[in-house]
């Protein structure tokens, strides 16, 4: 029977801890469907499955830490015949299962207030009675929630990443924790406010205490666990790459002017930053320069035919996540703003998708927020370049002979020996200066 | 709406944009939304838009330099309400 296993989300990643499980046995499920949420030493991830069919068992408890590529859970695949129901170890609490009935489907007597095949599925799983069950959804359905209350379970609590990293550092249990955010998300500051912490902290970091062992990963501990997986694959990249560096300075007036027209008819929702011109140019140079998008594997170089660019994105309260932007080279500078929106929002949000963290071919990273004018970046392998911007700022620039003040920015390369030489490398930075000066073409 | 009316809206849109700031990080007038408050260019983008969502007002980014610290986005809301259409707003600083 086909295996869920932990997935490997992304090189530095080698174990895995189960935070939750969003499918029950019995549940019906489709190719990219999100069935678990995984953290990871960086992130909680949501993590989708690769196949269509029947969620059979739940291998792995919430809380457990494996290794990548243990089994999570077994999926009957569509078309199979349905297993026998195993008794299904339910928590303590659930409400009794009912006599096993003659009718093997129940769907076609349940209420019509059950919006969702899933619902009925879980009510069925868990042994819940549907016609005692009060709906809360629009028109009185029953919702998820609805029937986790009748199996005496808690609703699942929604909790910013920051959050639990907070509560696991000051041992704050968080089914305790009420909720002040959007939906009773918990936040922050509710988990500060039930720890009786100070409320000043501007730094995220509670500092290193002594560990509690009951906890799973207290956020020392994951500081560590995150300083750790950064450090092998960099030790990697920097053992195995041999790298070389190119750098110029582009002037980005065509650019700055163009967008600041743009923006001025564009809805603020929709407002362009220059990072997403950055990123676009990025894109379509590298389709020029085809020996820098790619990965190194066994020894050989292996181009891809499209550019999928990761974007190296600071989480709020420390820490890196690099999501990818599949197919950037394709997109409107508008489009790859939304996405970006997008994916910043849910790297913060904790609520990235595995397939984002994987598949990227050539890395971004943009450091204009910090202040600093050049970056000098250390490859993600198996990807061959890496490409870095500083901050746009204002320094006398001669055109045609003339001096004027112009917005600059400093575009570096750091690429594999292995795959290209410094002169691909030039080419590169060439390309994305040139396509700067037109932004209309991007 | 009145002065602390205006400010609850700009720190309500502040954590919006950045769940993990709370009360005490809010409470200063001087905070400067990128240096003391972490917000990079991105969650600046949300915030302007987030001020518009309550506020109906367009924020344009000629007047982002006026959004440098939590008091100054609290004045320039107020001065915005204040000005007449067409003569520009006090200046706040």
């Amino acid at each position: 029977m086909p295996e869920f296993t932990m997935p490997s989300l992304g090189a530095d990643m080698d174990e895995g801890t189960l935070v939750e499980w969003r499918v029950a046995p019995g549940d019906r499920v489709r190719h990219g469907d999100v069935v678990a949420v995984v953290d990871t030493a960086k992130a909680a991830i949501e993590v989708e499955c690769f196949a269509d069919g029947l969620v059979d068992r739940l291998l792995v408890e919430p809380g457990t830490t494996v290794p990548v590529g243990t089994p999570l859970a077994t999926i009957v695949p569509a078309g199979a015949p349905r297993p026998e129901p195993e008794p299904k170890p339910e928590p303590a609490e659930a409400a009794p299962a009912p006599e096993p009935r003659p009718t093997p489907e129940p769907e076609p007597e349940a209420p019509s207030r059950v919006s969702s095949p899933l619902v009925r599925h879980l009510a069925e799983a868990k042994g819940v009675d549907l016609a005692r069950v009060h709906g809360t959804g629009r028109g009185e359905r029953i919702t998820r929630t609805d029937v986790d209350r009748a199996t005496g379970a808690e609703p699942r609590a929604r909790v910013t990443p920051y959050a639990r990293r907070l509560a696991a550092g000051s041992g704050v249990d968080l089914r305790r924790v009420t909720g002040t955010g959007a939906r009773g998300t918990i936040r922050a500051e509710d988990v500060r406010r039930a720890g009786r912490r100070p409320a000043k902290a501007p730094e995220p970091a509670p500092r290193p205490e002594e560990p509690r062992p009951e906890e799973p990963r207290p956020a020392a501990d994951r500081r560590t666990a995150m300083r750790r997986a950064i450090g092998r694959l960099m030790s990697r990249s920097k053992r195995e790459i041999p790298h070389y560096y190119v750098s110029t300075t582009i002037d980005m007036s065509p650019a700055l002017s163009w967008l600041r027209e743009r923006n001025r008819e564009l809805p603020v929702s929709r407002r362009v930053l220059p990072a997403a011109l950055l990123l676009k140019a990025s894109a379509l140079a590298a389709r020029e320069v085809p020996e820098l998008n790619g990965h190194w594997i066994d020894d050989g170089f292996v181009p891809s035919e499209a550019v999928h660019l990761g974007v190296a994105i600071a989480l709020r309260g420390g820490g890196l996540v690099t999501p990818a932007l599949r197919d950037a080279g394709l997109r409107t500078p508008e489009d790859l703003m939304a996405a970006l929106k997008d994916l910043v929002g849910r790297a913060r949000g904790g609520r990235l998708r595995g397939s984002e963290l994987t598949g990227a071919t050539l890395t971004v990273t943009d450091l204009g927020d910090q202040g600093v004018e050049t970056v000098t970046g250390v490859i993600y392998p198996p990807q061959v370049a890496l490409v870095g911007f500083g901050k746009v700022v204002e320094r006398p620039w001669a055109v045609d002979g003339l001096l004027g003040v112009r917005p600059l920015v400093t575009a570096t390369l750091a690429a594999d020996h292995r795959a290209s030489d410094g002169y691909g490398g030039a080419r590169y930075l060439e390309a994305v200066t040139r396509l700067l000066q037109d932004p209309e073409g991007l | 709406m009145t002065p602390s009316e205006t400010r609850e809206l700009v720190t309500g849109a502040l954590q919006e944009v950045a769940p993990d700031l709370g009360p005490a990080d809010l409470a200063d007038d001087g905070a400067s939304l990128r240096d003391d408050l972490r917000l990079d260019s991105l969650d600046f983008l949300n915030f302007v838009e987030a001020l518009g969502d309550r506020t109906g007002l367009r924020i344009e980014e000629d007047d982002y330099p006026r959004l440098a610290t939590v008091g100054d986005c609290v004045a320039y809301l107020a001065g915005d309400r204040r000005t007449p259409p067409g003569e520009p707003p006090p200046e706040n600083r």
